[in-house]
């Protein structure tokens, strides 16, 4: 099986790939990439997509510029013809990456989950060392990950171990299950804790069953073959819950995406039928707020926030095509005041802003964002994406949290006095 | 958070309903399967520059246009009211988040400006920006380009110029180097954000203080900043002393892009919400009523509730209306009737390309309430109203007449639904409800 959709069987892949017939050569895609604003690296996705593909045949390409597209999928999002850019881009990165070979790196810091696990137990040593500058170098000279990208801690703990034991006392049968994704279980156990009191506070049962990575890291990389065998097996541990009538609630805006859309139109997995009724069934757990509201079954028992806030939606949340519902909660919320950025993306991408031939672009592509925060000076940035978070706390200095801290804050759930500032890690 | 009006496109006409009915108070939804087409446009406000001859008057001729074409979009929307949208987007312009950036001019004329080509174009409202190029009172103009620019050719332009003229207005052609580090070619977008960097537009001023001379005008390709295009320009026309003026360029549009953000800006300002990559795919309904819109997104299809509808999707261009290879045509979002198809024995296309086609003229029949109909002349949804280039009876491109249907057709629709929801009391009757197709 070839990785990059060029086989013959693969349906989906040609449909994609055939989409770029509908390119007008508008160049919309062009305005809106925020990776060639940054860096003449990368030509821009109508040149690296709709017409560079005419020309990728199973033969090794010349043009490797393609590399340097970050992912963001900002292109298909704005495309007025349906053309699948990003869709088309990423199969040839990763044909490309399989032409050219996956650097060791690459390997490595995809596999979030075993990350996790070899990190969790060694918390205090490995983030020790993880914000040790020399063996920051080292691993930039050994493994090429920048020394001053931003990495996240480890927690120590994982939420899975907390949700083990957490016992809800909701009698209800309005049963969801809860993805929490990587970040969450391992570095932000206390986000996914928040997620679920937000769902029992309104009436729901929180079903965790095992999960386990959904793979994006690996398919930004080129991994294709891995990063399938990941998000097949979590759409069989989510399976029974959707064939059980629960709808799905995620934390993570990426990987929701993955298991909505991702996974099927750039990894071809079209044929999975778990995948596809898991595809159908997840909703973010903002729209999912939403759209309680939107049903009058939301609970609008929120206090005054006091704080003033930057919202950055990131690129994937974007690519729901389900607006920003963040900012529609936040609006039920008195006194919290909001400042909606507009610049389009953080440079991050998930793990190509670690990668050291693109970290300086990652941070140009960043820019307009963090210039644009830094003129609020707010509290804390809003952003509903880990690695965004990571990258916004890092490079503008401004703690990054996730809706759903705010809303939890709001609902009175936390254990903060009333009044004391909002800050990014409680 | 449930909108009251749904639109259905994010181009010229839908946002202009957007955020004439958000600044009205009402919930509105703006849903678009991209980023809209504005960007595409050249960021004038062509309202009519052809109607057999070149126009001077647009707004008297579209009141002729509208006597003479009773099934034309300008006839179900007269003059009156092109002319009070054309009023709105100059103040909402003036108001908006690039003030003092504004649009100049004035629906009863149209200026001349110069096209990437040297062709003359028709334009009643244009960027401030634009202005200083207007033939009908320009003597001398030095149309300047940047080495390696692609689809700018000052030379072309000038010798065009000159000829459509006659030889009345004199053009001179010369290039200069981009702006530093703008390796490799210099495009449009690239050129205009450079310029959004403090210090490049005094530092271009300066090398194009040298080019020009004592009595010309000083035409560039529009790149004259997207975030601050009046600062820009002024800095120029201060450190040159000369006045100076922006050539709309080949897609993609600076101008178009300002338009789109700055209306976009309006709408969120308001408490309007625009939602892309959301592809609409039909409606729920009963009788004579909408009762929400469907929609594809990501893992599926979710539906929105909502009063009212404004179809904007524009025609077979964008999308909005489609053709199959038996000459089936229809309406890709809503289903709804396309009117003017010719039938098999008939003419579709004529042999010459600047020719009418009575194809193109193919679209939605509405009345003048701009609620759609269906074969038979009747309405079709009594909640659906259908703007800009989906509306059938226009040829925009050789009327020059797309922005200003867009337009028009944009900000009478949320008048329309404003009128109904009794916000606001309308001084002139409410539109006839006779079928008009």
């Amino acid at each position: 099986m070839s990785v990059a959709g060029h086989d013959h069987d693969d349906v989906l892949g040609d449909l994609m790939r055939g989409s770029l017939d509908h390119c007008v050569k508008c160049t919309i895609c062009e305005q809106y990439c925020p990776v060639s604003a940054a860096t003449p690296l990368f030509p821009g996705p109508k040149y690296a997509g709709p017409q560079s593909e005419r020309f990728r045949t199973d033969e090794e390409s010349v043009d490797r510029s393609v590399d340097y597209c970050s992912g963001c999928g900002i292109c298909t999002q704005v495309c007025p013809q349906g053309v699948h850019i990003a869709e088309i881009n990423s199969r040839a990165r990763a044909k490309l990456k399989h032409d050219t070979g996956i650097p060791l790196r690459d390997r490595i810091i995809t596999r979030s989950e075993i990350l996790g696990k070899l990190g969790t137990p060694v918390a205090p040593l490995a983030n020790a060392s993880l914000r040790n500058r020399p063996l920051r170098v080292l691993g930039e000279r050994a493994l090429g990950i920048h020394r001053d990208a931003p990495v996240p801690a480890f927690a120590g703990r994982t939420f899975r171990s907390w949700a083990k034991h957490h016992v809800a006392a909701v009698p209800t049968s309005d049963r969801v299950v809860f993805f929490y994704g990587c970040g969450t279980d391992y570095y932000e156990p206390r986000l996914g804790e928040m997620a679920v009191e937000i769902l029992e506070h309104n009436g729901f049962a929180v079903d965790t069953p095992k999960q386990g990575c959904c793979g994006l890291p690996l398919q930004s990389s080129g991994l294709f073959e891995d990063a399938r065998r990941y998000v097949r097996r979590l759409a069989h541990n989510l399976a029974p819950a959707v064939r059980g009538g629960a709808t799905i609630v995620a934390v993570s805006t990426s990987c929701s995406l993955m298991l909505k859309r991702e996974a099927i139109e750039i990894l071809g997995l079209e044929d999975d039928a778990e995948l596809r009724l898991v595809s159908g069934r997840v909703r973010d757990i903002c729209e999912f707020l939403v759209d309680l509201h939107d049903e009058g079954r939301l609970r609008t028992d929120f206090r005054p926030v006091d704080a003033r806030v930057a919202y950055h939606a990131p690129c994937q949340q974007q690519g729901h095509g389900i607006g920003k519902p963040a900012l529609d909660l936040f609006a039920l919320i008195e006194r919290l005041h909001v400042d909606e950025m507009d610049a389009r993306c953080c440079g991050i991408a998930g793990t190509y802003g670690l990668k050291r031939e693109k970290y300086e672009i990652a941070m140009a592509v960043g820019e307009p964002l963090f210039k644009q925060i830094r003129a609020v000076s707010p509290g804390l940035v809003v952003c509903d994406s880990e690695t965004c978070r990571w990258q916004i706390e890092k490079a503008s200095g401004v703690p990054s949290v996730h809706p759903v801290e705010i809303l939890h804050r709001a609902y009175g759930l936390s254990n903060v006095p009333d009044g004391s500032a909002i800050n990014g890690n409680s | 958070m449930k909108p009251e009006v749904v639109v259905v496109g994010s181009g010229m006409s839908g946002l202009a309903a957007g955020v004439a009915l958000a600044e009205a108070g009402v919930g509105v939804l703006v849903l678009a399967k991209g980023a809209g087409s504005l960007q595409l446009a050249p960021g004038t406000i062509d309202l009519l520059g052809y109607a057999g001859e070149r126009v001077t008057d647009p707004l008297s001729a579209i009141a002729k246009l509208a006597d003479r074409d009773p099934r034309h979009p300008y006839a179900l929307l007269g003059a009156e009211a092109v002319a009070d949208a054309a009023r709105w987007l100059s103040s909402r312009v003036a108001e908006g988040p690039l003030a003092p950036y504004r649009y100049v001019g004035s629906p009863e004329q149209n200026m001349l400006l110069p096209t990437a080509l040297g062709v003359l174009r028709p334009s009643a409202l244009v960027p401030e920006t634009m202005a200083a190029a207007d033939l009908r009172h320009a003597d001398r103009i030095v149309v300047v380009g940047f080495r390696g620019m692609k689809d700018f050719y000052p030379s072309l332009i000038a010798e065009n110029l000159m000829r459509a003229t006659g030889g009345a207005v004199s053009v001179r052609a010369t290039q200069i180097d981009p702006p530093s580090g703008l390796d490799g070619e210099p495009g449009t977008f690239r050129l205009a954000r450079s310029l959004d960097r403090p210090g490049e537009a005094a530092a271009l001023a300066a090398r194009l203080a040298a080019v020009v001379q004592d009595d010309e005008v000083l035409a560039l390709p529009a790149v004259l900043s997207i975030g601050d295009p009046h600062g820009v320009w002024e800095t120029l026309q201060r450190v040159i002393g000369r006045p100076v003026c922006e050539i709309p360029t080949l897609p993609p549009s600076v101008p178009g892009l300002r338009l789109f953000d700055t209306l976009r800006a309006l709408l969120r300002r308001a408490g309007g919400r625009l939602v892309t990559g959301s592809h609409v795919v039909g409606t729920k309904g009963s009788g004579d009523r909408v009762e929400a819109v469907r929609v594809h997104v990501s893992g599926g299809e979710r539906s929105y509730p909502t009063r009212w509808v404004v179809l904007a999707t524009g025609g077979v261009a964008s999308g909005g209306l489609t053709l199959d290879p038996d000459w089936r045509m229809w309406e890709t979002a809503l289903g709804l009737d396309v009117a003017g198809v010719p039938a098999p024995e008939e003419l579709r296309f004529s042999s010459r390309y600047l020719d009418p086609h009575p194809l193109s003229r193919a679209g939605i029949a509405a009345d003048r309430d701009l609620r759609p109909l269906d074969a038979d002349g009747a309405r079709r949804w009594e909640n659906v109203l259908v703007v800009g280039a989906a509306l059938a009876g226009a040829e925009p491109w050789r009327e020059k007449s797309g922005e200003g249907i867009a337009l028009a057709s944009g900000h009478r629709a949320a008048q329309l639904i404003l009128n109904a929801e009794r916000r606001v009391q309308e001084t002139v009757p409410e539109g006839v409800a006779e079928p008009i197709a």
